[in-house]
């Protein structure tokens, strides 16, 4: 659908402009000879799905697209997050199976792999608890938050002082970073009250901004652009944390209970509000809803798992740096909460794994890591803005089925406010 | 010393005035943020670098510098209207009617794509603009003021200018007004709006060029990320003038640049960044419509 109406097949004339005027549009910075490839490249895509439009089997061929972007046990996995009425109840006894088989196996798979293996699944476990926390904000309360990776560094930066100066052990800052990223959530929450969305994403911009800048700056505490070195690695009794597979076993499972707490939590009565706040603030404040602690709320539980998040970087790698914590991973995590879908919970973990795990494998374009991002930020927006494993209920509010709705309700609106 | 600083504070200010009007000329038609106008601008700037060279290269700016320089201005204009025409294209316009955080989304994706794009193609490293104006000046009460510095100055007034005039008398220019007051009822009236929103950003994106050819001259120099920060200096521009409003983005982006260069000078240089971030705080809690901006209810 959505292809066909950027590219609609009776316009010949298109189809031979587009090559073209991309082809303008790059040379300069490419180059005639890179220009040239690309319109070239362009004009044999055209071709593919012009011929794929005028098949007679085309119907065959949307049917088998049909059934890979979205198989039967997707939908059933999508039900689940988000919908907030559905889960529990109607199809529960499935989902609650099929995520203990998901979380079994991902008990036993370590044994089959080797430490770099390990070491990737740790890093998409961690991501996938950074992802879930921003899809509070994001995906359920529908706050554009692109700061996110500020608390994540008040974390990581949390544990290395107190590890270093104080001598406090992991397990005690896991809670310290976790509130004390919560709180300055919750202030910053304060702050941007009053914003709408795309304000609220601009000053949340800023905010990781002038972290980043005092991280860098303030020598004295935090070792400036050197960062801090020498942070203890956690330990138990006298076990220490030390191989890879050690680290793997705490990720999942702090992994394991963000996504159990975050489950319960949208299925709660704070899920639902935040539900209707981001579908229609108004009218949420309307039906009751006190969007101020509402709002504050997300920001803060969702800073709080990117500070517990952080306080594990801190221990497993035991060295925290600014660098690690700029405005680039905060869209790397609002990638993997996109791609996933927003709102809801397998997708957002399904997002961080394919998009931890899809770098390692694509070694060769790693310098294109940034540029797919962006391209799939976009294309996630124009046809599938539910992401992969969006939830229904997500889908119909991002997605409407045809412009007829959309006036319906335009016009509605349009009654309401010139009566 | 201070009046120096007003005078360096104000060149850049005219600057970031130049690329808050593109912010502010689509907020004012989609109630959008354009998040990736400020990669406009530093395409801009490399499309600058980039004639430049070409111009050399056949000996133009040998022959006739200020027509070369014109020409510069020209080229970049040309391919950030396309750009812009192409932005709008591909992020915004399948998004009109989506829910409001997708256009968001898919404007930083455009950003973050664009950015690495040019990376990709132009390398990491800083490209140098040739200093082809003269690096001397005027002197003024003690301060300096430099050709360039009066070239950048005139022509940001003779560009604003004449963007007010081509919103104030043209047919064209009507329609934008008409269409940022009330779509849906310009479009009953027969406007374009489609064609409209495009003329926008091309507007937008050919400003935005020419403040990137003009940062080019100014530092010398040209990297890959100079779009993100002065991106956001501009929209809090346009925010402290009051977002979609022409004449506030000029005042705004003036005042911020002289907020910036006396309080680098006097406060600190290290945090110079922060200032506009602060000041954009403030302003969206204190009074978020801006200097300029009328008091609006939102619509329910």
């Amino acid at each position: 659908m959505a292809v066909a109406a950027i590219m609609p097949q009776k316009n010949l004339l298109k189809y031979i402009f587009i090559p073209f005027w991309f082809g303008f549009l790059v040379f300069p910075f490419t180059g005639i000879k890179s220009a040239i490839f690309l319109s070239l490249a362009i004009i044999s895509g055209e071709a593919v799905f012009y011929g794929i439009t005028r098949l007679e089997a085309t119907a065959r061929v949307k049917k088998i697209l049909k059934l890979i972007f979205r198989p039967h046990i997707l939908q059933l996995f999508g039900k689940k997050g988000g919908g907030g009425l559905s889960a529990g109840s109607l199809k529960g006894r499935n989902i609650i199976l099929a995520s203990i088989g998901f979380a079994a196996l991902l008990v036993i798979l370590p044994v089959f792999l080797n430490n770099y293996y390990i070491d990737v699944l740790t890093l998409a476990g961690l991501y996938a608890v950074l992802a879930l926390g921003l899809n509070i904000s994001v995906g359920l309360a529908g706050l554009l938050d692109l700061g996110y990776i500020a608390f994540y560094a008040i974390g990581a930066y949390t544990y290395a002082l107190l590890s270093t100066k104080l001598g406090v052990s992991f397990w005690l800052a896991l809670p310290i970073g976790g509130f004390f990223a919560a709180g300055i959530g919750f202030m910053l929450g304060i702050i941007t009250l009053r914003l709408r969305g795309d304000y609220l994403a601009i000053v949340t911009l800023g905010f990781i901004q002038i972290v980043h800048l005092v991280l860098n700056n303030w020598d004295g505490l935090t070792g400036g652009p050197n960062g801090i070195l020498g942070i203890a690695r956690p330990s138990l009794a006298s076990f220490k944390f030390s191989q890879p597979i050690h680290f793997y076993y705490l990720i999942l499972g702090i992994a394991l209970l963000t996504a159990i707490v975050i489950n319960r939590l949208n299925n709660s009565r704070i899920g639902r509000a935040w539900i209707a706040m981001r579908e229609d603030e108004i009218a949420a404040e309307a039906m009751g809803i006190d969007t101020t602690k509402m709002k504050c709320l997300a920001f803060s539980i969702g800073a709080f798992w990117a500070g517990i998040a952080g306080v594990f970087f801190a221990g497993k790698f035991a060295f925290v740096s600014p660098e690690s914590f700029t405005f680039f991973e905060s869209v790397f995590v609002l990638a993997m909460v996109v791609l996933g879908g927003m709102g809801s919970i397998p997708g957002v973990i399904a997002g961080a794994t394919i998009l931890i795990i899809l770098p390692e494998i694509l070694r060769g374009f790693a310098s294109y890591r940034m540029l797919i991002f962006g391209a799939v930020l976009v294309a996630m927006m124009v046809f599938r803005p539910q992401g992969l494993i969006g939830s229904q209920r997500r889908k119909i509010e991002l997605h409407p089925e045809d412009e007829k709705i959309y006036v319906q309700e335009m016009e509605s609106l349009y009654e309401v406010e010139h009566r | 010393m201070f009046i120096q600083q007003i005078i360096n504070g104000l060149t850049l200010g005219s600057v970031y005035a130049l690329i808050a009007l593109g912010y502010t000329m689509v907020y004012g038609i989609l109630q959008l943020i354009n998040f990736a106008h400020g990669e406009i601008y530093m395409i801009g700037a490399y499309m600058a670098v980039i004639a430049l060279g070409v111009l050399t290269a056949t000996g133009l700016t040998a022959v006739n510098l200020p027509l070369s320089i014109f020409l510069v201005f020209i080229i970049s204009g040309l391919f950030c209207g396309a750009y812009g025409l192409t932005l709008e294209r591909i992020a915004y316009r399948p998004l009109r009617h989506a829910h409001r955080l997708s256009p968001l989304i898919s404007a930083i994706g455009m950003s973050i794509f664009l950015q690495n794009y040019v990376m990709l193609t132009q390398d990491t490293v800083d490209k140098v603009f040739p200093h082809i104006i003269p690096a001397t000046g005027l002197e003024l009460a003690g301060a300096s003021i430099s050709y360039l510095q009066i070239f950048i100055l005139a022509a940001s007034f003779i560009l604003m200018t004449a963007l007010h005039l081509f919103i104030k008398k043209t047919r064209l220019g009507k329609a934008m007004r008409a269409t940022s007051q009330d779509s849906r009822m310009a479009s009953l009236v027969g406007i374009n709006v489609d064609s409209v929103i495009a003329v926008t950003f091309v507007i937008g994106s050919i400003l935005a060029a020419a403040a990137g050819v003009m940062v080019a001259m100014y530092y010398g120099s040209v990297n890959f990320f100079i779009g993100y920060s002065a991106g956001i200096k501009a929209f809090t521009a346009a925010v402290l003038g009051g977002i979609g409003n022409i004449p506030g983005a000029m005042l705004g982006g003036l005042l911020l640049g002289l907020v910036e260069g006396l309080g680098a000078s006097y406060i600190s240089s290290e945090y110079k960044d922060v200032f506009a971030f602060l000041i954009l705080i403030l302003v969206l809690i204190f009074r978020p419509t801006g200097l300029l901006g009328e008091r609006v209810g939102e619509k329910v």
